[in-house]
């Protein structure tokens, strides 16, 4: 039968794919026929997701994103790409007043800088072929409020207004670029233990509308936008939160 | 850093509660100004004053500002 989702031939780059998210949709692109070059820090549990990953042909890269050097040398060695997903972030819930001006610094570049370096550089090199899709996981969180997100936020929000931009300079070359703003999702392995409790954290989630979603909520949506489906959509903001931001 | 340079600290983090309130008995979870924005506070001030990770059940689980500043030393 003729998948209209497959990923088949194409050569995809997934940032942040160590781990929870990210890991999942290397994990699923992966199932849908994709080639898939893993990128983030930590290389023991990046050989983890490549083992994990259906056919062959994958690779990683490790490489710290926040480092301007690095993202340029990552954009010399990859191959040319049919879609990006640019999802290695991090979080922070600090309060306004005790924010200090290092973590500005390095929460904008982890969660945004880099991703705008990176796509400069591809787009530069010609690494992007036409058709292609460019997926920014951003959040909910780019959209409504929560104390002590300010950081984080704005960050996401940062990336938000940026992909509507670049979605109108490659429509010419029929590359989509589109944000998936997931709510929250428990990660793979349990719950992190952070500001909220555990208990805390389930008991916020079981107020959804639909409830607890799962990283596999997420990664499909990646999935849809990556896939051919969706080549009359661009400068989207698919929200994928079980109703996490209706209430 | 002394309990006495801790709750001075704890308390900085308050805006309304006066800081003669805070003592190293004090049951800080029953405090009016309590909640999850202060509790982030005292997370992040933890974090820069001292090096030291607390997180949102360490808070819940101590009850007077001393047993907190215990904990954290034993971290
Ligand atoms: N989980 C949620 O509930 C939720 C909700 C809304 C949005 N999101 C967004 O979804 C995405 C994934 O979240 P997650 O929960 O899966 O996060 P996570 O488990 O913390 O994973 C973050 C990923 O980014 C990588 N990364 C972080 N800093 C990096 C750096 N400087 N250089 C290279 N790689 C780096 C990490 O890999 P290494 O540590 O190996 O470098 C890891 O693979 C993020 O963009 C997040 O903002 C998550």
């Amino acid at each position: 039968m003729n998948n209209p989702f497959s990923l088949e031939g194409k050569t995809l780059l997934v940032t942040g794919s160590s781990s929870n998210i990210g890991r999942k949709i290397a994990i699923r692109c992966a199932e849908m026929g994709a080639k898939i070059i893993v990128v983030a820090r930590d290389e023991e549990r990046m050989k983890a997701t490549v083992a994990d990953l259906a056919g062959n042909g994958h690779q990683y890269y490790a490489v710290d994103l926040s480092n301007a050097e690095s993202i340029a040398n990552l954009a010399e060695v990859l191959p040319v790409l049919d879609g990006v997903v640019l999802c290695a972030a991090r979080f922070d819930s600090t309060p306004v007043k005790n924010i200090k001006r290092e973590l500005v610094q390095d929460m904008f570049n982890t969660n945004t800088f880099a991703n705008f370096d990176l796509i400069q550089k591809l787009l530069k090199k010609k690494k992007i072929n036409k058709g292609g899709s460019i997926v920014f996981i951003s959040s909910v969180a780019s959209m409504r409020p929560y104390k002590g997100n300010s950081l984080y936020s704005a960050t996401k929000g940062a990336i938000n207004s940026f992909s509507k931009v670049l979605a109108t300079e490659l429509g010419s070359q029929r590359i989509r670029v589109n944000c998936v703003h997931p709510g929250i999702v428990p990660r793979d392995g349990g719950v992190r233990e952070g500001a909220l409790t555990v208990e805390q954290q389930r008991e916020e989630m079981a107020k959804f509308p639909l409830g607890m979603g799962e990283t596999d909520d997420i990664a499909y949506a990646s999935v849809y936008l990556l896939s051919d489906v969706s080549k009359w959509v661009t400068g989207i903001d698919l929200i994928v939160d079980g109703g996490q931001s209706l209430i | 850093m002394t309990l006495d340079e801790f709750v001075k600290a704890f308390a900085a983090e308050f805006d309304d509660t006066p800081e003669e309130t805070f003592k190293p008995e004090t049951h800080y979870r029953e405090l009016d100004e309590w909640g999850s924005l202060v509790a982030l506070s005292i997370i992040s001030m933890v974090d820069d004053e001292m090096d030291k990770r607390v997180t949102g059940a360490d808070l819940r689980n101590c009850t007077t500002i001393e047993e907190l500043y215990n904990l954290v030393e034993s971290k």
